[in-house]
């Protein structure tokens, strides 16, 4: 699955995406955080702490509960701040 | 610059125009876009949003952007904003990359027979992209070093719940 990171999450991970291989225990937007902080030091300090990370399945704004499905791509970032 | 999401009035169809950008706008062109050849307008409300300096602490911001997401967030909130007021038109202009101080950074533009449904529909429009379009600031200081992120405010999450 493609991650993309946006903001300082992405400054914070090093990386604007990576492909990675998730294991099947992750099922959920969550999930894939929880497994994201196990990954190294970066990406456990851009993931610390989970409230302020949002998410977007497939280019589609989504809550943590929600499964990723068959989505091809998650990006996370911080709370937006358009306008 | 992405191409503009834009769809033709054509009978009843309001027209509505999103546009994700690097490049200024002219807010009077964007209304003009609302106006022109048309006689069922009676309200025109445009809402301009400038970078301001902070009391002279910033030399800029740097507005990150997702691309496609962008786009496709701001047609969805425009397209909700349709749905709920009887409006002839909509144009939303969203930039990203550096803005200096002074410069413009978002544009709403709504046209409707009434005023009523024109302020509402661009006060709407505020307040979603505000929270809810992929776009994040960073504070570039007077001395040119990199600031903080500019943080998400309450506030503006707590206005969603008047719509």
């Amino acid at each position: 699955m493609l991650i993309r990171y946006f903001a300082w999450v992405r400054e914070r991970v090093g990386l604007d995406r990576e492909e990675v291989e998730l294991p099947p225990t992750v099922v959920t937007v969550a999930d894939v955080i929880t497994w994201l902080q196990t990954v190294d030091d970066a990406h456990g300090h851009a993931f610390e702490d989970p409230e302020v990370i949002r998410a977007a399945l497939d280019q589609v704004h989504v809550e943590p509960d929600t499964p990723i499905g068959a989505a091809r791509e998650i990006a996370f970032f911080p709370p937006m701040t358009g306008g | 610059m992405s191409a503009p999401v834009s769809q033709q009035a054509s009978g009843d169809q309001p027209l509505l125009s999103v546009r994700v950008q690097a490049e200024d706008f002219d807010p009077a062109e964007a209304g003009a876009l609302l106006t022109r050849g048309r006689r069922d307008v009676g309200a025109l409300v445009t809402f301009t949003g400038l970078c301001r300096d902070e009391q002279g602490r910033l030399a800029a911001l740097e507005l990150e952007h997702f691309p496609g997401m962008a786009e496709e967030q701001l047609t969805r909130i425009a397209e909700e904003a349709l749905a709920r007021w009887p409006l002839t038109g909509l144009v939303v202009i969203h930039r990203h990359g550096r803005i200096a101080p002074g410069a413009n950074i978002v544009l709403v533009a709504a046209a409707s027979s009434h005023r009523q449904a024109a302020f509402e529909a661009a006060d709407f429009l505020m307040d979603y992209l505000k929270s809810r379009a992929p776009f994040w600031k960073k504070e570039i200081l007077a001395d040119g070093s990199s600031g903080s992120w500019v943080a998400a405010r309450q506030t503006d999450e707590d206005r969603l719940t008047r719509w």
